[in-house]
């Protein structure tokens, strides 16, 4: 019993950087219907950035406190993704639009090999360690000697995820650029008609998803303390993963599915096995577009003859 | 030998629903040999959704749909065929099929069923030759032994092929297209397209063609042209058509038999001369309850 | 101010201010990673350098190359859309084509006599295995995939699985058996193709984006289990000692019995390379050949026509899911033909070997070559690998950027960025158009902007 809810802490946690990422996917293959195969480098880039910028704030600059580092650090890190995520469509993706349904798909794939290969020439091919950014935690439970833990880092990653999507909701529910995603979702060349600024509207998506990939690379450089050129490549699968199992599309699926995916995989790995925990992941992918190729809370897709 | 007249084909108690949304409820009409025999009705009437259950594309909530090739004597089978179970039976050169227990392609490759689709679907990156070529797919498959005596490229192969063609080439005279033979399919005029795409569905060698709107989209002339090849169709090929259609021109001049749907319910059923002066039919499609009907016609002059 | 003026004078204003925005662009771009550089020092702790010699000079070269673009690139562009376009294809265009097969197979024939009268024995081992073998692999799974995904319109994600179950097929029946390769060829492709079929059945239903994103997942799943079931596979550390393939009984070693010998040559290790080049350029013309049979018999039609349209295809009676399932059968075998030969030319495997990237490469290869085209395939293979591989050769670079310049580290890095250019220059592939598999009276080219690309 301790051990599950000490996995389901430590699941909660994971799935909230996985949610972060899916909202990436979802919202791009909602809007140009492509599965923007770079997101989970871009992912990697953010945790990078981040701990660039950490490194300046603290052995430069001296700032000893970690909450200011942090915050900063946040803020740079979303900032240089949304930019990089907005050349990388402007570049790679913008042209294809309305082309053949696989070049996106290989451009994307492009990118994405582009993408971790220029980080490990950059910065080098070892794994990139710092100490701990945050330290200490709540003792839960204990019992026969095993203490339940829930860390101050695992609570900053909740805090920070859920403050992050409410503000996002907002802006997608309720503002004059969530009305223009949805119109695009629905028929761009129609929106185009009616006023709404398509590629302006697209870009954007593609900055708010990699804000959000940011916030999930400096959760997860902070969580894990270490990251490599190479780490792009299986969180973003997952993520996807979560993106697809939610329903495609749907904002708040990409976040259950995120959560879902953490579950699965700590839950495996503290039950089964470890070397096992991403085949898990992958099963899951590869059962629910089998048997539920809508997800959760996607609209079914029916055949029209 | 199969003689005009007999029933080839019967839908009984058919219903399809969607959900809660009833798109066809309780329809029962037959198809007779060598007949051309109409399906119309405004739209949103169901008529598609019966097709589809007929090409066995949806599998129908309720109801039987029998099919019979050859001898109609086969039919006093039918209910012994329903209870067994099965898919069909054949005695000698008869056969008797029910196509709702059918996957959409076998109700092509062994009921022989044919059909096209309200919008076209050609295969358009090839060629016009390769689409009929395409359609004889079961037949050349077995040519080729699977595939095996094609790969070695065995004789009997290429006379099959050669034989392929030849058909395809007749086709292509009776609808006029040989001289774009080689031309991709996507390239021809929307009429051509049409065309092609019965044609290709005829290479199927089916007793039963389905044709979703044959003349939507079709000038006069075409719509004429048209008129003749599903003529002679029916009359040299002894092939029997069902159609729907919203041409009227079309419906009345070459149908032998008339069904109207309305909402998913049959309401008339019969000769072209009947069903066009059937007051149901006419409120249908004037969007006016029954008894309002002579009022109506009065003022536009029917 | 007429169009053709306009089209002719260059806007200096807007060049220069274009080329700002881009250097400022650029600036940000490379600020975080170019100009910090994040090194662990003698206390294991990670310290941040500079670089802003390296970051000026690149944000610098982005601007002069913004500008390039602007006065040189772009009215040279503009020209070329103004010229008029040729009605007719000229003469020699029409013998090119015609010759342009033969020849290359004949080139690809006497290629390691070539390259031995140029290099001699000891240079040319690194020509024909580096560029000979290891592009004639990608040749082959390239037309192998080309079956998956350029004829049927499947989108396969995790073709490299069944490349790694032919290879890992050939290197366990042949160290505990001790099979010969020419037992275990047919074997491993029989193998790859039943998981190709066994793997093909459940996404059978899926379309598009889903299909590749489960084939990857299925890639994946194949790689980890070769990972962890050390038992079987050696896990990462991989097989090693795998048996080399013998000129049909004659082993390749500088004993009495070995092929030198026999043939009373000196031994040298050129031989058995020689000898797996041909033998890897022997499979990939039998995967040619047996895909443009397949494509003119109705099983190939079948794939085309289910790229083209599925519902269609149901409707004339073909069995979609036989169809599809050959497909991937085939595409597999292939692959595990492949793995098998790699296997047997390596002589060690590992998952190492088997991972994503290779699917995407391979992937890349069949859809920048133009989807269905076996020489714009061949064509890709050989840019893209060839490119790669041609990395490890500028030595030259060294003199320029300092001894501490490796050029082979930046091989993926172009890779992928070659990728990204290809794809926007080029959507639909280096070869534009579709060979018909029949014809009536000629055969016309079908221009691939009406070719689809498949759903599924």
């Amino acid at each position: 019993m301790e051990v599950f809810l000490q996995q389901l802490i430590n699941g909660i946690t994971l799935g909230s950087i996985y949610g972060l990422i899916a909202i990436g996917y979802t919202m791009v293959f909602g809007i140009i219907g492509m599965v923007n195969f770079a997101h989970g480098d871009v992912f990697m880039v953010a945790a990078f950035v981040a701990l660039v910028a950490f490194l300046i704030l603290t052995t430069w600059l001296g700032i000893s406190s970690i909450a200011v580092a942090l915050f900063i650090v946040l803020i740079v890190a979303m900032l240089f993704t949304s930019l990089v995520n907005w050349i990388i469509e402007r570049l790679a993706y913008r042209p294809l639009r309305g082309s053949f349904r696989l070049a996106p798909l290989i451009s994307a794939i492009g990118m994405s090999i582009f993408l971790s290969n220029f980080v490990q020439v950059s910065q080098g091919p070892r794994n990139k360690a710092i100490p701990p950014m945050v330290q200490g935690d709540f003792v839960l439970v204990t019992h026969n000697d095993y203490a339940v833990t829930l860390s101050f880092k695992q609570l900053i990653i909740w805090g920070v995820t859920a403050v992050l999507l409410v503000c996002f909701w907002y802006l997608v529910a309720r503002t004059r650029l969530g009305r223009a995603q949805r119109a695009c979702e629905q028929d761009q060349r129609m929106a185009a008609l009616v006023g709404v600024n398509v590629d302006q509207t697209i870009s954007l998506t593609f900055v708010i998803a990699a804000a959000l990939a940011a916030v999930a690379g400096t959760m997860y450089l902070m969580y894990y303390g270490v990251v490599s050129f190479s780490d792009g490549f299986v969180p973003g699968v997952k993520a996807f993963t979560a993106a697809v199992l939610g329903g495609i599309g749907s904002l708040p699926g990409a976040v259950i599915g995120g959560l879902l995916i953490g579950l699965i995989e700590t839950m495996w790995s503290a039950y089964f096995s470890i070397d096992y925990k991403d085949v898990a992941a992958f099963s899951v992918l590869a059962i629910t577009l089998i048997f539920l190729p809508q997800g959760l809370f996607g609209r079914p897709d029916v055949e029209k003859v | 030998m199969t003689i005009a007249g007999d029933i080839l084909l019967r839908v009984e108690h058919l219903t399809m629903r969607f959900g809660g949304l009833v798109a066809v409820d309780d329809l029962s009409f037959e198809a007779r040999q060598g007949e051309i025999t109409a399906l119309i009705g405004p739209n949103g009437a169901g008529k598609t959704t019966v097709f589809n259950c007929i090409t066995g594309f949806y599998k129908p909530s309720e109801g039987r749909i029998g099919l019979c090739h050859g001898d109609a004597a086969i039919w006093s089978e039918l209910d012994a065929l329903t209870d067994s179970g099965k898919r069909g039976i054949t005695r000698g050169d008869s056969g008797l099929y029910l196509l709702e227990r059918m996957p959409d392609y076998l109700v092509t490759q062994n009921a022989r069923v044919a059909r096209t689709f309200q919008n076209i679907r050609l295969f358009p990156g090839m060629t016009v030759l390769e689409n009929l070529l395409v359609a004889q797919h079961n037949a050349l498959m077995v040519a080729s032994g699977y595939t095996l005596f094609g790969i070695f490229g065995l004789p009997s192969y290429h006379r099959a092929e050669r034989a392929s063609v030849e058909k395809a080439r007749d086709w292509l005279n009776r609808v006029g297209l040989i001289h774009r033979a080689d031309d991709p399919a996507g390239d021809l005029p929307y009429g051509d397209q049409r065309r092609l795409e019965i044609a290709r569905a005829m290479c199927t060698d089916p007793v039963l063609l389905c044709l979703d709107e044959p003349a939507a989209g079709l000038n006069p002339r075409e719509s004429a042209q048209l008129n003749e090849l599903l003529m002679s169709i029916g009359n040299e090929h002894g092939i029997s058509i069902l159609l729907i259609e919203h041409d009227m021109s079309v419906v009345m001049e070459i149908s032998d038999h008339v069904v109207v749907l309305d909402y998913g319910i049959k309401i008339s059923d019969g000769a072209p001369d009947v069903v066009r002066n059937d007051p149901k039919v006419i409120a249908a499609y004037l969007g006016v309850p029954d008894h309002e009907v002579e009022k109506v016609g009065a003022e536009i002059g029917l | 101010m007429t169009e053709g003026a306009a089209n002719q004078r260059i806007d200096t204003v807007a060049a220069l201010r274009d080329a700002a925005i881009t250097t400022l662009l650029a600036f940000g771009l490379f600020l975080p990673l170019i100009g910090f550089h994040t090194v662990t020092n003698i206390r294991n702790e990670l310290e941040l350098d500079t670089r802003w010699p390296l970051l000026f000079s690149i944000v610098a070269v982005v601007g002069v190359a913004r500008l390039a673009y602007s006065f040189l690139l772009a009215p040279w562009l503009e020209r070329i859309k103004l010229r008029p376009m040729a009605t007719t294809t000229p003469a020699w265009r029409a013998t090119f084509g015609k010759w342009f097969v033969p020849f290359c197979i004949g080139f690809v024939i006497v290629y390691p006599a070539i390259i031995i009268a140029a290099t001699g024995f000891g240079g040319a081992l690194k020509w024909v295995d580096n560029f000979g073998i290891q592009i004639l692999i990608y040749v082959m799974l390239g037309w192998g995939l080309n079956i998956v995904v350029g004829l049927a319109g499947l989108l396969d994600l995790g073709y490299v699985a069944f490349y790694a179950v032919g290879a890992y097929a050939y290197a366990l029946l042949a160290k505990e058996f001790g099979f010969s390769f020419w037992i275990l060829l047919p074997l491993a492709g029989v193998m790859s193709s039943f998981w190709g079929i066994l793997l093909g059945f459940p996404v059978l239903r899926l379309r598009g984006d889903y299909l590749a994103i489960v084939t990857l997942a299925f890639g994946e799943i194949i790689r980890i289990v070769l990972v962890n079931w050390v038992d079987v596979t050696n896990g990462y550390a991989g097989i090693s000692g795998i048996p080399r393939p013998s000129f049909f009984g004659i082993p390749f070693n500088a004993n009495d019995d070995g092929f030198a010998a026999t043939f009373g040559l000196e031994f040298s290790p050129i031989y058995r390379t020689i000898f797996l080049y041909y033998l890897i350029l022997a499979l990939a013309l039998l995967t040619a050949f047996v895909t443009v049979r397949l494509r003119r018999l109705p099983v190939g039609r079948a794939w085309e026509a289910l790229r083209e349209d599925e519902i269609a295809c149901r409707s004339l009676g073909i069995n979609t899911t036989h169809t599809k399932l050959t497909a991937f059968g085939m595409g597999a075998m292939f692959a595990g033909f492949a793995g098998s030969f790699f296997a047997a030319r390596q002589g060690f495997i590992s998952p190492e070997s088997f991972t994503f990237l290779e699917s995407a490469t391979i992937l890349a290869i069949v859809v920048l070559g133009g989807m269905g085209s076996q020489i714009g395939v061949a064509i890709a293979a050989i840019a893209m690998i060839g490119g790669t591989e041609i990395m490890r050769e500028l030595d030259f670079l060294k003199q320029i950027f300092g001894e501490s310049f490796d050029p082979t580290q930046y091989r993926m890095l172009l890779f992928g960025f070659a990728m990204v250019i290809i794809m926007v220059l080029r959507p639909r592939g280096l070869i534009s158009t579709r060979a018909p598999s029949v014809f009536l009276k000629e055969p016309k080219p079908v221009p691939v902007d009406l070719v689809k690309q498949g759903h599924g």
